[in-house]
């Protein structure tokens, strides 16, 4: 008996030195140990920074819980939890009425995500006004010489059906303009930052968590998709980020919904390019 | 005992063909019943004509046939003459040894996930493709092709060997007696008596062209234009039902891509059906 005390006593001093970090001690994982489990979450990508860092210490402090991310799209984030195939499904945008009542979904905003325009470092148009970025991406404005740069086409990066990125950008940007019909599709955030970082003449965007110095983000009107200027609200492409589940959320699935929730969830969420919501 | 266990396997044998071919008639009428409603009222002739905008009401996709049947196309332009090429090096012009390396070599490529083709291929092929071009992103027409043809090349290969090595010795030798050399040889007995397996070769290939997913999805960019050059974005019927089937299950978008799949389903049918023709003609030729 006194042996096993003196050996967890030791481990735990053991891992605060070792780990430096705060995360051992801190109160809001406790809810976590002495659980065991699996937790399936899909959906939207501009979440999987959050979701991976929040997961990465959970299964730190119990190894016997498991959790599995994936990507696909606040699309595939609806269906496979209304279907039951996941236990948390994430969104870049609010679940529409339809599919609450269609699936009993239950929403929790933890989040709150600017999208930025985003050029390759080598385009020195980083300045843009919403007329201009209409004109860019449905192809009127074919060519980046009328905005001060070289003799090339722009090459227009646009998310698929499933984004609900994709969905927010072009109500609040493009004010349900048309999208050009030689836009190229991809199907993330990450792939949308690598497809813009090795193209120079290219032009999507992305949510701003993902900025970073691999592509420049564009003012809209006059305004940089910076943390502040979200928070304050000038700048005006964002929307919530959301984790929904079916029907009330119980076991694991709560627990995971509050610790997102927790300060220190929040903390990870500011870590990570987002402003959090509590 | 014995005969009990014949029968046993005799019947499972059965059991499996018979799964195996249900399987794809069911597949292809739950594909019909499906794109049915979507048909009524001649609709069809919209998804043929329009193009594909969600938000105005349109689902053609015509853009994407057009897709699938050049990149495919033009993949099979580009491998036929290296599978030919590379059958002859392997079954006529090498030393045994060498020959057998070589189609091991092949046989291990086919082993190769074509996820890996595609991204190996936006490192190394695509700016490449956007340097020569000087225009679009790389992800184009030709740099799809450029990797199917290497995905649907091993198919080639294998079959165009089988198909030459079966070719009778006694040919060949009446062939070498006459003083023919390698290159004769090849041109004039061995192609021509196989050229029925080459036919099969070629058309399993077109066929692996057509339905492959993921080259499309990564590589040629995915655009909803009908492509009017090679350096053009283009979209196939499989990656627009990869990228599709994450929509709303009660959205308009998510009903048509079973138009696509039956699209998909025929067209390769078609592909199948002009390969098994040929095998009866060549029957009715020979009697």
């Amino acid at each position: 008996m006194r042996v096993k005390l003196k050996v967890t006593l030791l481990i735990s001093i053991f891992s605060f030195l070792v780990a430096g970090n705060p995360l051992v001690i801190a109160g809001d994982l406790d809810p976590f140990l002495g659980v065991k489990g699996t937790l399936r979450i899909a959906g939207g990508t501009a979440h999987i920074p959050v979701m991976k860092e929040a997961a990465k210490r959970i299964m730190h402090i119990n190894r016997t819980i498991k959790i599995t991310i994936a990507g696909g799209g606040s699309g595939v984030g609806i269906k496979q939890a209304g279907e039951g195939l996941v236990d948390i499904g994430n969104t870049g945008r609010k679940a529409t009425d339809d599919e609450i009542k269609r699936y009993g979904l239950k929403m929790f905003k933890f989040a709150i995500d600017g999208i930025a325009v985003v050029v390759n470092p080598e385009n020195p148009v980083v300045r843009m006004n919403k007329a201009e970025i209409m004109d860019i991406f449905s192809g009127k404005l074919d060519n980046w010489k009328a905005l001060g740069w070289k003799d090339r086409a722009p090459n227009v990066y646009t998310r698929d059906a499933s984004s609900g990125t994709r969905k927010v950008f072009w109500k609040k940007a493009l004010k349900k303009g048309e999208i050009t019909k030689t836009a190229n599709f991809v199907t993330s955030h990450g792939a949308m930052k690598s497809a813009i970082s090795v193209d120079p003449y290219g032009i999507g965007y992305i949510s701003v968590g993902y900025l970073d110095t691999t592509v420049a983000s564009v003012s809209f009107d006059g305004v940089f998709p910076s943390l502040e200027n979200v928070r304050k609200g000038n700048y005006t492409i964002a929307r919530g980020l959301y984790m929904n589940t079916k029907g009330e959320p119980s076991g694991l699935t709560r627990l995971f919904i509050d610790y997102i929730l927790s300060k220190e969830g929040q903390k990870i969420v500011a870590e990570k390019g987002f402003i959090a919501v509590n | 005992m014995r005969p009990s266990v014949e029968k046993f396997a005799e019947k499972s044998f059965l059991l499996s063909a018979l799964l195996s071919a249900s399987i794809t008639i069911f597949i292809l009428s739950f594909m019909v019943l499906f794109s049915l409603p979507l048909f009524k009222g001649g609709k069809i002739v919209e998804f043929l004509r329009l193009g594909w905008n969600p938000y105005d009401g349109k689902f053609g996709v015509l853009p994407m046939m057009v897709g699938t049947v050049i990149i495919a196309s033009f993949a099979m332009l580009i491998a036929t003459p290296f599978g030919i090429g590379c059958s002859a090096l392997i079954s006529v012009f090498s030393q045994r040894n060498f020959g057998r390396f070589l189609r091991k070599l092949v046989e291990f490529m086919t082993g190769i996930p074509t996820v890996i083709y595609s991204f190996v291929a936006i490192f190394l092929l695509v700016p490449l493709i956007r340097d020569i071009f000087q225009k679009g992103t790389g992800m184009c027409v030709l740099s799809a092709s450029i990797m199917l043809a290497l995905l649907i090349l091993p198919t080639i290969v294998l079959f165009l060997t089988d198909a030459f090595n079966s070719v009778p010795k006694n040919y060949l030798n009446a062939a070498e007696a006459l003083g023919a050399t390698p290159v004769q040889k090849l041109m004039y007995v061995i192609i021509p008596s196989a050229w029925k397996g080459i036919i099969s070769g070629l058309v399993l290939a077109a066929g692996r062209a057509a339905g492959d997913t993921m080259i499309s999805l990564m590589i040629a960019g995915n655009a909803l234009q009908i492509p009017k050059g090679l350096s053009d974005a283009a979209r196939t019927l499989t990656s627009h039902i990869a990228l599709i089937i994450a929509s709303d299950y009660e959205s308009p978008e998510f009903k048509s891509i079973f138009v696509c799949g039956l699209l998909l389903f025929v067209f390769t049918m078609l592909i199948v059906l002009v390969l098994r023709l040929l095998g009866y003609f060549e029957i009715l030729r020979e009697r």
